[in-house]
């Protein structure tokens, strides 16, 4: 790829969100926005090769796209309403300069953004859509790295964003930020996403690596930047706390050949202090905004426990049973059960931990959760039960989609049938 | 991906002479757009280099110099680090940041090792670190 395409890339990753936002405004639709914003981009890859880069691009990306829009109409009538809308704002900007309409478009781009946000989260949408468009409309990622994020074929993730797109325009569904009743399940929405998308960069579900940071990175700076549009979400501070705490660790979690070093295992010295202060900056103004005891708030003040031990041993255990305490009763769920039963092995002992743990046998959400008999593993390893945790960790071993993990597993098995700690 | 982004000194920074309260003002505009945008991590300016010092290494031994230094266009007078997809995309945010200093100026970028870029230098004596193994619960770490 040559110099100028890089750079147009890099232009596109700034601009692009902003751009399919503010046009989503204007048509009232983000397929059909999303296809201007893409029209301005080819006629980008056309022209700035030899003219160079503008000194605006932005502006210049809106511009022609609005014009795209006029072009559009002029052979279809589909969005004939809107066409007297944008040529009503074309008209008005004839004499404008390009200072004039980035200011125009300035003054709204956080709206709209936030706006295309809740869009692309919408409920309307499966899960897996609602991915797949963000990481595309706001991400600015392109289908085929979607792809490559998720271990799924390039026209899986471009049939899925078609369908997305399609399943807003024939719902109808409004480009707005939601208000009222809604507001908080809608913003829930968006915020599983990024942290999903998170998830699967930090302990990827399948694949050879452990982790993908670069998908770390992509759902961190969506959370930063939704932090800046809505400032008085605590909530949203949470997640990013959360996000920028374990992301601190990323650096520490892999060992020399792509092996996965655990918690308690990791160099400490290699957590990244930077993201460790920013991360419990932003837990502080979850708390100041009174969210400490919302459920992303609340997780990452137990990311920040350990963030705050400078060595293994130092860990306020106590505090983390308090918090998975208090988590259990926001967001039941047999996992947060699990962690906790972990937690409270760690404060009280192997035998408590277990007792929890034997009580999550019979739930079915675990059944083929890897985690469950790898903990239950560990736990009668410490209690000194070789022979009983060697089928957990080969059970666990079976359930993970993840190599890496599951050479990890397998290796404890190992461990359990000499009686050694494993290498 | 992390990029060090460094205003070059000029004689003006290493006078002591301050920005104007509209210099402030456009640069406090920009670095709130970095911000907006999810890329920076952090912003610092640094004091002229007769606050500094160096310390020269030679073998064992360690010589303290004081600054003022004299290499004026390759002193640091400022920094970000921010979290960009690519090289490119840090230098098109450079490009908008507005003049950092009166006068021709110059911005250098440059790119942060990861973990990752280590490749081959994680020596054995690393490895050893790891040697006593994975002992401790399967906790997500």
């Amino acid at each position: 790829m040559s110099d100028t395409h890089r750079a147009i890339d890099a232009v596109w990753r700034i601009e692009s969100a902003r751009l399919i936002a503010g046009l989503a405004r204007i048509v009232g639709d983000v397929g059909l926005a999303e296809d201007l914003a893409q029209d301005a981009l080819v006629a980008a890859l056309e022209r700035w090769p030899e003219s160079g880069i503008p000194d605006n691009p932005g502006a210049w990306l809106m511009a022609t796209a609005k014009h795209r829009a006029i072009d559009m109409h002029r052979r279809s009538k589909r969005i004939e309403r809107k066409h007297e809308e944008i040529g009503h704002e074309l008209d008005t900007q004839q004499e404008m300069t390009v200072a004039d309409l980035d200011a125009a478009i300035d003054d709204d781009i956080g709206d709209d953004l936030l706006r295309l946000i809740f869009t692309a989260c919408h409920p309307v949408l499966s899960t897996e859509a609602r991915v797949a468009l963000t990481l595309r409309l706001l991400g600015g990622l392109t289908t085929d790295e979607i792809a490559r994020a998720f271990l799924i074929p390039e026209a899986t993730v471009a049939q899925r964003i078609v369908r997305a797109k399609r399943t807003l325009s024939e719902a109808r569904v409004p480009f707005e930020v939601p208000r009222g009743a809604d507001r908080d399940a809608r913003l829930s929405s968006v915020l599983g996403v990024i942290y999903l998308v998170f998830n699967e960069g930090y302990s990827a579900t399948a694949g050879d690596d452990w982790t993908r940071p670069a998908l770390c990175e992509d759902a961190l700076r969506l959370g930063r930047i939704l932090a800046e549009l809505t400032p008085n979400e605590a909530e949203v501070h949470g997640l990013v706390a959360l996000m920028e705490l374990q992301s601190s660790r990323l650096r520490a979690r892999t060992g020399p050949s792509g092996e996965p070093i655990l918690l308690l295992d990791q160099d400490r010295g290699r957590w990244d202090q930077l993201l460790i202060r920013r991360g419990l900056t932003a837990l502080a103004r979850a708390e100041q905004l009174g969210g400490a005891r919302g459920p992303y708030a609340l997780q990452a003040a137990i990311v920040a426990c350990h963030a705050r031990a400078r060595a293994a041993d130092e860990t306020d255990w106590e505090r983390i049973v308090a918090l998975y305490d208090a988590l259990a009763e926001l967001t039941p769920s047999p996992i947060v059960e699990l962690n906790r039963a972990v937690a409270v092995s760690m404060a009280y002992g192997p035998a408590a931990g277990l007792k929890l743990v034997d009580a999550l046998g019979g739930e079915p959400a675990l059944k083929k959760y890897h985690l469950l008999p790898s903990v239950r593993g560990d736990l009668l390893l410490k209690l000194g039960r070789l022979s009983e945790a060697r089928p957990e960790f080969e059970h666990a071993a079976s359930l993970t989609r993840n190599a890496r993990e599951r050479e990890l597993l397998l290796d404890r098995a190992r461990s359990c049938l000499n009686g050694t700690s494993p290498q | 991906m992390r990029f060090l982004v460094m205003v070059k000194a000029t004689k003006d920074s290493e006078n002591g002479v301050l920005p104007t309260e509209k210099d402030f003002a456009e640069m406090g505009k920009y670095n709130e757009e970095l911000i907006k945008a999810g890329v920076l991590l952090a912003a610092e300016g640094l004091q002229p280099s007769s606050k500094g010092a160096r310390v020269r290494f030679s073998g064992p031994r360690r010589t303290v110099i004081d600054g003022p230094f004299s290499e004026t266009k390759e002193l640091v007078a400022g920094f970000w680090l921010w979290q960009v997809k690519s090289l490119e995309e840090a230098i098109e945010w450079v490009k908008r940041c507005p003049n950092p200093m009166a006068g021709d100026s110059e911005i250098e970028i440059r790119q942060v090792f990861e973990a990752e870029d280590f490749g081959d230098a994680l020596t054995p004596e690393v490895r050893a670190l790891y040697k006593d193994g994975i002992r401790h619960t399967s906790q997500k770490a």
